[in-house]
């Protein structure tokens, strides 16, 4: 389905899965990941470089695939921090591109909307395509788009959690308001049923991180995302039948043996 | 004069401009972005921006992110 390609502004993705680049048991195991499931974009991040050539090291293992970056803010809990960070980002990764997380609780990792929007603004004011983590809130989303966000990405459920899509109504509520938005479902996700359920919803990609790389076979279950995102959106564009309440039986009963009235 | 780099402090010889101190700490082939006091400093500015006593130095490099 090479029509059925995502596009961020100019850039033509070559798939709808966004892989997380952390956590992996070893830099073999993150390059067979990305190798067998081919995504779309990768996520990466800045952290303190201590001279010792681990930040080069690490991005050297990336660029020989040749895959859009999408770097984050993660773990910045002020706009300040989350603009700063944005703007180093921008000129090490050589990209506008930003994952834009402002946190705003430590335990559930979620995201404060307030300083999201403020971010969000500042940053798009600034140059930056945002492509801002948040909560399944409407208005929240509605407030990004006015600022200027092309994408939005609500959490599926807590990062790290694995317990998938934790408000579907929310998110279909989502898909339905904003037709034209390219929506990406991040965070939470646990299995591939899970990618799957939400592009069936209609959901542009999919982005997750530790369901792969805290697998057993993280190879293997990069695969396993990549062919559920693809079976889900394949489905979605195939038109899903409505649920029922009822039985409807699939075999006609007309002529059926021993029928009678 | 003292200056703080990624949280440790660290003594260097003044006059300094951001340039000297990332010389003089080996970063100065690396891929890494610096923020003094919170602001991001691009990199043609390095040798642009003096340094004063209390300086904070943010220098960060790619990492492994979700």
């Amino acid at each position: 389905m090479s029509e059925d390609r995502l596009k961020i502004g100019e850039v033509e993705l070559r798939s709808r899965l966004f892989l997380g680049t952390a956590g992996y048991p070893s830099p073999d195991a993150l390059g067979r990941a990305i190798e067998v499931s081919d995504p779309g974009l990768i996520t990466v991040s800045l952290r303190r470089e201590n001279a010792g050539g681990s930040g080069q090291r690490f991005w050297d293992i990336l660029k020989d695939f040749d895959i859009p970056v999408l770097p984050n803010t993660a773990g910045c809990f002020s706009v300040k921090e989350a603009v700063t960070t944005a703007e180093m980002a921008r000129e090490v990764f050589g990209t506008n591109w930003i994952k834009l997380e402002v946190i705003g609780d430590d335990y559930t990792l979620q995201p404060d909307p307030f300083g999201l929007l403020e971010a969000a603004e500042e940053l798009i004011a600034r140059g930056f395509e945002v492509f801002p983590y948040m909560t399944d809130d409407l208005i929240l989303g509605e407030r990004l788009s006015v600022a200027g966000c092309h994408i939005l990405m609500p959490w599926g459920a807590p990062i790290g959690s694995g317990r998938g899509l934790n408000n579907p109504y929310a998110l279909k509520f989502l898909r339905e308001r904003f037709v034209q938005k390219t929506l990406v479902v991040d965070a939470g996700i646990g299995a591939p049923s899970h990618a799957a359920a939400a592009m069936e919803m209609g959901y542009d990609a999919v982005l997750l991180n530790t369901a792969v790389s805290k697998a057993v076979d993280p190879a293997a279950m990069a695969g396993a995302f990549a062919k559920a995102i693809t079976a889900g959106r394949e489905g979605y564009l195939a038109g899903l039948i409505e649920a029922q309440e009822k039985a409807t039986a699939s075999t006609p009963l007309l002529d059926k043996p021993f029928w009678h009235q | 004069m003292r200056v703080i780099i990624n949280g440790k402090e660290t003594r260097c010889e003044a006059p300094l401009n951001l340039y000297d101190v990332i010389e003089q700490q080996g970063y100065v082939e690396m891929l890494i972005a610096v923020a003094r006091n919170g602001e991001f400093v691009p990199k043609t500015q390095y040798k642009l921006t003096d340094l004063i006593d209390g300086d904070q130095i943010e220098i960060v490099a790619p990492q492994q992110g979700g």
